[in-house]
């Protein structure tokens, strides 16, 4: 499991049903890329998070593949719509294999 | 041409990005990447609208952002990376506006392009020219 590795994520607190709200992740990882050198010559290993999705009660939200290409901290902006009251379920994957896991309650009125 | 402080610098970074990667045949790799998303398909234009700095002055974190409207997947390519891949956004039947931001790396100035396959099974895409300062090498 790589270091320091800690996921934030902003989801509205509250929202009418059939809404669309916006949700802000970013998670904090290193991205390293697997092409740069370290200061003998030798490649430095590629170690990114090559996938995130976002489900909301089971049913998916969105699904992303990364590539070495998205920065340091990956950051996701986007939209879900909320039919009913439940959990956001966030999931990072790591070239490493760990799984990173946070959840969000929001209540529908 | 024009050399400023500024058009030096760049010159100077990228030639440092190159030495550090060796030069790979870019132009088909992109080529693949965009077949084995599309199939081979035809790519129109309209309805995708991908959102890009004009000048990034740091290659390591450019903000983008892309909409499509009706789009089931997007994938964003860096043509002038060593790798074009950026990212595959598959959009759930939760998901609303077909949008998303994030933040990418750019070795250099290019054009960075959005394809969308869109709901009804065609392909549309979007292409915009970032200038960048100083690159993200490696990325």
């Amino acid at each position: 499991m790589a270091k320091g590795v800690k996921p934030r994520i902003k989801v509205p607190k509250q929202a009418s049903a059939g809404d669309m709200i916006t949700i802000k992740t970013l998670i904090s990882h290193k991205m390293e890329t697997g092409l740069r050198k370290d200061s003998d010559g030798n490649k430095i290993p590629r170690s990114i998070i090559n996938r995130f999705t976002c489900d909301f009660n089971g049913e998916n939200v969105v699904d992303v593949g990364l590539d070495p290409a998205i920065s340091v901290n990956p950051y996701f902006q986007f939209n879900a719509i909320v039919p009913e009251s439940g959990e956001f379920k966030f999931t990072w994957y790591d070239d490493d294999g760990s799984v990173y896991e946070k959840a969000k309650k929001i209540t529908v009125t | 041409m024009k050399i400023d402080r500024r058009g030096l610098l760049a010159v100077g970074g990228s030639l440092a990005c190159t030495t550090l990667v060796p030069f790979k045949a870019i132009a088909s790799e992109t080529d693949e990447a965009i077949a084995k998303f599309t199939g081979g398909a035809n790519i129109g234009t309209g309805g995708i609208t991908l959102t890009t700095p004009e000048i990034a002055e740091n290659g390591n974190t450019v903000p983008i952002s892309v909409e499509s409207g009706k789009a089931s997947s997007i994938i964003l390519l860096a043509l002038g990376n060593p790798n074009p891949n950026v990212a595959t956004i598959n959009f759930g039947p939760l998901s609303g506006s077909r949008m998303t931001s994030t933040r990418i790396r750019l070795r250099k100035t290019q054009e960075v392009v959005a394809i969308a396959k869109l709901e009804d099974g065609s392909f549309t895409k979007d292409v915009k020219t970032v200038k960048v300062t100083i690159g993200g090498c490696g990325g």
